[in-house]
This record gives C-alpha cells, sequence and structure tokens, in this order.
C-alpha cells in the first residue's frame, strides 16, 4: 500500500462538477476540431427558413403572421439533426463505458454532454433566429421575444432529445426511431415557444408563455439527466 | 488491501445460460486468468466484475477503485494520442505531470506519435495508449480483456512486465486472455466448460 501511494499519484474522488466540466470541455474540443457538424446545423436553420418567404410569396402580413412558428419549426428541426450523435459516438468507441465506470456520478457527466451539444447547436440557433425573423418583417419586440422563448426552449429540446438519443442506444435504425420519439416530445415546446412571440406580435404580453418555458426547462434540468442516464445504463448492460 | 471476489455468479443472456454458479476470489499481489472458448461467457463475466453489466445471480465485492479495459479502446480519433492519454486520467480523477504523461507515452512506443490524431494510429498503437493508461492509474483492480489483442511481442512484453509491477505493489488483475503471461496467473477460471 505504501508503495503504491508513493510511486503513484493519487485519484480524486469524483464529483457532478468535476464530471460535468470533464465532459463539456471535451465535447467542445471535439465539436471545435469538426466544426462541420455546428455549421451544417446553422446552414440548415438557415436555408429552410429562408426557403418559406420565397415559397409562400412576398406578402408581408402573412410573413409577419407564419414568421415565429416557421422559424420554430426550423430550429427545432435543426436542433434535432446533430442528437443522434450525441451518445452514439461514445457509444461506439468504448468512452461511454469509461465515463459510467469513472469515479463520478452519471448525472455529471451526461449534463455535462447534453450543455456542450446545447451549446454547439441550440446557442447559434438562438442567436442568429432575430437575423432570420426580418426576413418575415418582424418587428423589433416580436425578435426580441422570439429570441427569448428559443433560449429558453432551446435547452429543453437537447435535454429531451438528449434521453431520447441515449434510448435509441445500440437499436437498428436509431435515427429514425429517435425522430419518431423525440418529435412528439417537442410539440410541448413548440407550443409555448411560438406562442410567446404571436401573443407579442399581437400586442399580448408573452410572460404567460415564457414563464411555462422556463417552469418547463427547470424541470427538465432536474429530471432528464437523470433519465437519460438510466437508458444509457441500461443500453450499456 | 485491494481484492475483487465473485460468488455463486449466473448469467443468461436471452435464453442461454452463459455461465452459472461461478466464484473466484482474486486477493493482493495475485491475478486470475479467465480462460475459455469464443463465446463462453469471458467478456460478460468481466463487465459484470466492472459494474457495467449485472449478474442475475450472485455478488461481487471490491475493494479499491478499479480500472476496465474491454474490447472498445474508448479513444476519440479526433484527439491526439496526449489528449487522449490525458482525458482518460482526468475522467478518473488522476492528476499527472506533463513529463510523467510523456514519460508514459515514451515508454509505450508512441513518443513520435504524441501530437498525431488518433485516426492515424494502428490498431497496436491505439492498445499502446492503454498501456500508457495503466502505468499511470493507481486504481488497484484491473479488470482487462483480451489486454494483448493487437499488441507486437515488445508490446505484449511491456504489458507482461506493468502486470508483475502492479502485482509487486499489491494489486489485483483479472484478465481474460488466450495468452500465456511472464507473471503465472495464481488461478484460473475456465469458462464453459
Amino acid at each position: 500500500m505504501s508503495v503504491a501511494a508513493s510511486s503513484l499519484p493519487l485519484a480524486r474522488p469524483g464529483s457532478f462538477a468535476a464530471g460535468f466540466a470533464w465532459a463539456f470541455s471535451r465535447d467542445l474540443t471535439l465539436s471545435m476540431r469538426h466544426p462541420g457538424e455546428t455549421l451544417l446545423v446553422v446552414a440548415f436553420f438557415v436555408l429552410v427558413a429562408t426557403l418559406f418567404p420565397l415559397g409562400v410569396g412576398a406578402d408581408p402580413q402573412l410573413l409577419a403572421r407564419i414568421g415565429p412558428g416557421v422559424i420554430w419549426v426550423c430550429a427545432l428541426l435543426a436542433a434535432f439533426l446533430s442528437l443522434p450523435a450525441l451518445f452514439a459516438g461514445d457509444y461506439t468507441d468504448g468512452c461511454l463505458e469509461q465515463m459510467m465506470l469513472s469515479p463520478h456520478p452519471m448525472p455529471g457527466w451526461a449534463s455535462g454532454k447534453i450543455a456542450a451539444h446545447w451549446v454547439a447547436s441550440g446557442l447559434p440557433l438562438t442567436v442568429l433566429s432575430p437575423l432570420l425573423g426580418l426576413q418575415y418583417g418582424l418587428d423589433a419586440g416580436t425578435l426580441g421575444t422570439l429570441a427569448v422563448a428559443l433560449l429558453l426552449g432551446t435547452p429543453i429540446l437537447s435535454l429531451l432529445g438528449a434521453a431520447c438519443s441515449a434510448l435509441t442506444l445500440g437499436a437498428r435504425g436509431g435515427g429514425v426511431l429517435l425522430a419518431l420519439l423525440a418529435l412528439p416530445l417537442f410539440v410541448p415546446v413548440l407550443i409555448f415557444g411560438a406562442g410567446a412571440a404571436d401573443a407579442q406580435a399581437a400586442g399580448l404580453s408573452p410572460a404567460p408563455h415564457l414563464s411555462l418555458l422556463g417552469a418547463g426547462l427547470i424541470l427538465a434540468v432536474m429530471g432528464l439527466p437523470f433519465a437519460a442516464c438510466t437508458a444509457i445504463r441500461i443500453a450499456l448492460d | 488491501m485491494s481484492l475483487i471476489e465473485g460468488r455463486g455468479l449466473a448469467c443468461t443472456r436471452g435464453f442461454a445460460t452463459l455461465f452459472r454458479d461461478v466464484s473466484f476470489r482474486v486477493g493482493a499481489g495475485e491475478w486470475l486468468a479467465v480462460r475459455g472458448p469464443n463465446g463462453s461467457g469471458k467478456t460478460t463475466l468481466l463487465r459484470c466484475a466492472a459494474g457495467l453489466s449485472r449478474a442475475d445471480k450472485g455478488e461481487f465485492t471490491r475493494e479499491g477503485a478499479l480500472l476496465y479495459g474491454g474490447h472498445l479502446p474508448g479513444i476519440k480519433d479526433d484527439l491526439t494520442t496526449q489528449e487522449n492519454l490525458e482525458g482518460a486520467l482526468s475522467l478518473r480523477g488522476v492528476d499527472v505531470e506533463a513529463s510523467a504523461v510523456a514519460d508514459a507515452l515514451a515508454r509505450a512506443g508512441l513518443e513520435r506519435r504524441r501530437h498525431l490524431p488518433a485516426r492515424r494510429l494502428s490498431a497496436g498503437q491505439r492498445r499502446r495508449i492503454g498501456l500508457a493508461r495503466l502505468m499511470l492509474d493507481p486504481a488497484p483492480i484491473w479488470v482487462l480483456d483480451e489486454p494483448l489483442t493487437a499488441l507486437d511481442d515488445e508490446g505484449q512484453q511491456l504489458f507482461a512486465h506493468l502486470l508483475s509491477r502492479h502485482l509487486d505493489r499489491g494489486g489485483v488483475a483479472l484478465l481474460a486472455t488466450h495468452h500465456d503471461l511472464a507473471p503465472r496467473p495464481a488461478r484460473e477460471l475456465r469458462m464453459g466448460a
């Protein structure tokens, strides 16, 4: 025992914060090495949101009416694009096993991975949304509400998507299965998110919608990492 | 004292019984060889011992931190050799100095590959990252599945050397292997008999 202690470093006990920090910084490093994935999500978002005004014609009233909803649907689909790879890469190369056997509690590193996913997908979408909103002739107040709603809503998408993504680990046709699982669960987020901007555009207060989104985010942060962990444990068994 | 012990283990997958009533005990300074034909449940036993899978019956006692090395190397293609090693160590809460990392990589024969992305390494070189990890991780219990796969003669000797050093320190190892190793196993566990 004394020999081991003198010649080898001692391992620190694991903690939630250390696991979170490890996974967050590693996944961000990986996504910076491969910016293609993030750029793909952003390009998809910009392209699809630009196709709508071209397709439905240049009627300003119609565009202002459908703008928030269309931008939300585009953001939702774009955020979905990078979900299948969230845990699948670590599952196939064995990193997930090593994370599970690390001294850190599972929800720590799982939350870190989810947070990194949001920073690489949800955050750029949120930042770009006011710019895209301009194409629909949305006024400044609506643009702001849209961005705030996306800021609250896209983390919920990442969290929900992560739990679904973990459930489809190891399943054949995981991508399609993931779409069937996750997209219906995204519906409440879409309704309240688009509803906030709609309310603002109609001259009503967006506060109720935003409060509901915020409440949903708190619930998602508290519960969904644990759900993802359970699914990962089942997948590795 | 480090120790790993399994009592009355049984595991079924679907309708197939992989093993039944398997018991073993490995104490400080000993290693147990898990042997048996392909498909006899060696990997499953090791995954149960590491805590990744659950055995249907029986229980494990583990005293000390555990280091698991499975079939999958746990290496990210986009990170360099050194980043992979440092990442694996910091995940386990092991702080090592940069010089120790460089030294371990040199001993594992990866000195000139330190800053290459892991996608450009051969299968054996990937295994050698695992060897460098064994040098630096203080975990007293090793559970390794076919640790000699894809390693050349020199790599196998290095592994044998690391194993005997680990055992001298009072470590414990549970290895599934088809090879004979220089430190003789204290016991053998025959699977699928």
